[in-house]
């Protein structure tokens, strides 16, 4: 039987298993709708308010569950719209399928109505993307797209699809499986270089796991933690990775960069030997890199060889997924039945010990004003360490991440590479819909909000209990931070006059809000709000209003050179 | 360090646009850039010559193999290879002297005159960038009106097919 080229594509996303699309209709997907609005059984459709919102939504929904997320916009300013989104997921690998609407295809290329190259305009920011020409390509291109963004080293896969083709008729069938000559990623590490790996690993004395995102891309959680503990090395992650290895756990010693813990950078910069795992030494971690690690090999194990020896040159590379990896590195390790030098181990445990004593995250909780760092610490021991946390992006992410104890892979969201602000509501749809029972936090500041304030009344109509922590402190914090170090405190710009009164905002959206202003009432308010289950709780703390994120390594500083506090 | 590197890729409209925007967004440099389908009507080969050290180098390659149109990727330096380029120029002589100087340095370069049009020449020379470079130069005493170069393509030695 012939299908429709917008049939076609609803039938594409149930052989996907595709529980949820994320979207905005208009003109050009027109089609695309009509067959979505008669699925709506089988796939339900979220509609954001903001197609930047519907990507993000995608992302959190990706990022907290194994599966794809999956979006659709419409043609020009609804695809544009997307683009910050799809750009987002290209940072930090999450497996997305975009489908944007396009104009007709003899109208491609006249500047017809909302027409935009939205391929074009993306291809810097996606693993890859497709103009659909002919409905006959349609299913297999849709296949395509799904095996690219999930397979490798994940990320968005743009499929744009022109509307005359979405009524065009075929006969369809949907391909079990595809291969392509061009893409065939290395799954399995190369035996030498895990042999020369464990060479290392043997011979360490001062050794540290730095670990990242892809561990918990891979599903490696438990690998990482078997293989860590194995080796009794001290373990590191990074902004994304936090959650890949238990943050209470001894071997732990932090999230390590620009706002690491002491102990973690300095035990970086003293180490003779890194494990990198599913991380790629951004340039906030490493600081200068000229400075990075001065007395240590490297070993660095990632799914995309691009990413190994690109900022720091690497002494054994393994090409490879790190849920395979890890167990051939043990498993090598066991045969040769050795152990690293076990008193040079004790030896840099206790010099870390030492670090770790300087308790780099000590605040005290005093005085009339609320402390972020107090307000995330509390959600934290009443959410029983257990919640989902998306953030948006400044200070109050980076007191998310300090505080906030993930013992939990994919409990952590946040938008690290690009460092998008307006991310954390928008995500935290995803992740709540993803997941309906569970606790969802989002902790995010009166600048970052309002970029995508609009969803809280998707939050309404699909009944969403967020609970929004909103660290309030009249700036764009860490715009401030910045000027008050570096710019001798003229803050251009920074201070956020005439915010809005947040809780009657989100009473507006049929929410309940909160205003919080006093350290004695924070513990209160979020055990209330968390106990309210069914409802969108916006809580607005009123937090000191120059804070400042410590401990810190300067711009072009190496990662010895943190500014304590 | 100059490198010539042969790209066997789709024969797709955009894979040309995702390795050029690839060098531009990454802050690559190209020297030269050449690209036609090959006789399997489904790839195209692109040769493309660059300069870098060999981190940077090897970052190139990286990034290009990670392009989900690149088939394959080739440093032609890596390799025994012939490499040509084929350069056009339109040179006005001034008199008969200098008419006979054009046609003895065409020949001296293995050059062809494969136009005439009252005074102006149009030569034709293939070989490698210095012979062109050279070429060029000995004609500088004359009115070049014209440059056009096809850039570098390239191919490797032996019975191996790359």
């Amino acid at each position: 039987m012939k299908l429709s080229g917008a049939e076609i594509f609803v039938e594409c996303l149930k052989a996907e298993k595709v529980d949820t699309i994320f979207g905005y209709p208009g003109g050009a997907v027109l089609f695309l709708y009509d067959e979505l609005y008669k699925a709506e059984d089988a796939i339900s459709h979220i509609l954001v308010r903001h197609e930047q919102g519907a990507i993000h939504a995608a992302e959190g929904y990706a990022k907290s569950t194994h599966k794809p997320g999956v979006a659709i916009v419409t043609s020009g300013p609804g695809a544009t719209n997307a683009v910050t989104g799809i750009a987002d997921a290209y940072m930090d690998s999450v497996p997305l399928v975009v489908f944007t609407g396009q104009v007709n295809r003899d109208l491609i290329g006249n500047d017809a109505f909302q027409e935009v190259d939205i391929v074009g305009i993306t291809r810097p920011c996606v693993k890859h993307n497709f103009l659909v020409t002919r409905v006959e390509d349609l299913a297999e291109t849709i296949k395509k797209a799904f095996y690219l963004a999930t397979t490798g080293r994940p990320g968005p896969v743009l499929v744009d699809i022109p509307k005359d083709l979405t009524k065009d008729k075929t006969e369809f069938s949907y391909p079990e499986t595809v291969s392509m000559r061009t893409y065939n990623p290395t799954v399995k590490g190369h035996p030498r270089q895990i042999k020369n790996a464990v060479d290392l690993i043997l011979a360490a004395r001062q050794p540290i796991v730095y670990s990242g995102g892809g561990v918990i891309l891979s599903g490696a959680s438990s690998e990482l933690k078997t293989f860590a503990q194995e080796l009794g090395f001290p373990v590191t992650n990074t902004l994304m990775g936090l959650g890949a290895y238990p943050a209470t756990d001894k071997q732990f010693v932090g999230m390590l960069g620009m706002h690491g813990t002491y102990e973690a950078n300095m035990a970086m910069h003293k180490a003779d030997l890194i494990l990198a795992i599913g991380a790629r030494f951004d340039d906030r971690v490493t600081g200068d890199v000229e400075k990075f690690c001065p007395h240590a090999k490297v070993v660095h194990i990632d799914i995309d060889p691009a990413s190994i020896s690109k900022n720091v040159s690497v002494d054994v590379p393994i090409v490879g997924e790190v849920k395979n990896v890890l167990p051939e590195l043990l498993k090598e390790i066991q045969r040769r039945g050795e152990k690293p030098d076990q008193q040079a181990l004790a030896d840099w445990w206790k010099q870390i010990a030492e670090w770790q004593a300087e308790d780099c995250l000590k605040y005290t909780q005093d005085g009339d004003e609320i402390k972020a760092q107090y307000v995330v610490e509390k959600f934290w021991e009443i959410s029983e360490g257990d919640a989902f946390v998306t953030s948006d992006v400044g200070q109050h992410q980076m007191w998310a991440a300090q505080y906030y104890k993930f013992d939990k892979p994919n409990r952590w969201i946040n938008s690290g590479g690009l460092g998008t602000m307006g991310f954390g509501l928008p995500a935290a749809v995803g992740v709540q819909l993803a997941h309906p029972d569970a606790t969802v936090g989002c902790i995010t500041g009166d600048g970052s909000i309002q970029m995508c304030i609009q969803e809280l009344a998707t939050c309404q109509q699909y009944q969403l209990p967020l609970k929004i922590i909103n660290l309030n402190n009249g700036y764009l914090g860490m715009v401030r931070q910045w000027q008050e170090f570096f710019y001798q405190k003229r803050y251009a710009m920074s201070y956020m006059d005439a915010l809005p009164d947040f809780v009657k905002l989100a009473e507006a959206y049929g929410h309940v809000g909160m205003r919080i202003e006093k350290p004695g009432d924070v513990e209160g308010a979020l055990k209330e709000a968390l106990a309210m289950k069914d409802r969108l709780v916006f809580m607005d703390f009123i937090t000191k209003k120059e804070g400042n994120v410590f401990p810190m390594i300067p711009a072009g500083a190496g990662q010895n050179e943190m500014i304590l506090v | 360090m100059r490198h010539t590197l042969s790209i066997l890729m789709e024969n797709e409209s955009g894979a040309l646009s995702r390795v050029a925007g690839l060098f531009s967004a990454r802050g690559y440099n190209i020297e030269s850039l050449n690209v036609a389908a090959t006789d399997d009507p489904t790839l195209s080969r692109l040769t493309l010559v660059t300069h870098g050290n060999d981190q940077i180098i090897e970052q190139i390659m990286k990034q290009l193999n990670k392009l989900i149109d690149v088939v394959k990727v080739l440093d032609l330096g890596d390799h025994p290879h012939v490499e040509r380029e084929l350069l056009l120029v339109k040179i006005e002589a001034s008199d008969a002297e200098s008419c006979d100087s054009i046609t003895r340095v065409s020949d001296i370069f293995r050059g062809r005159v494969v136009d005439i049009y009252h005074r102006t020449y149009t030569i034709e020379v293939t070989g490698g960038q210095d012979k062109l470079n050279a070429f060029l130069n000995a004609m500088q005493q004359h009115a070049v009106l014209e440059v056009a170069r096809s850039g570098a393509v390239g191919i490797i030695r032996g019975s191996s097919s790359s």
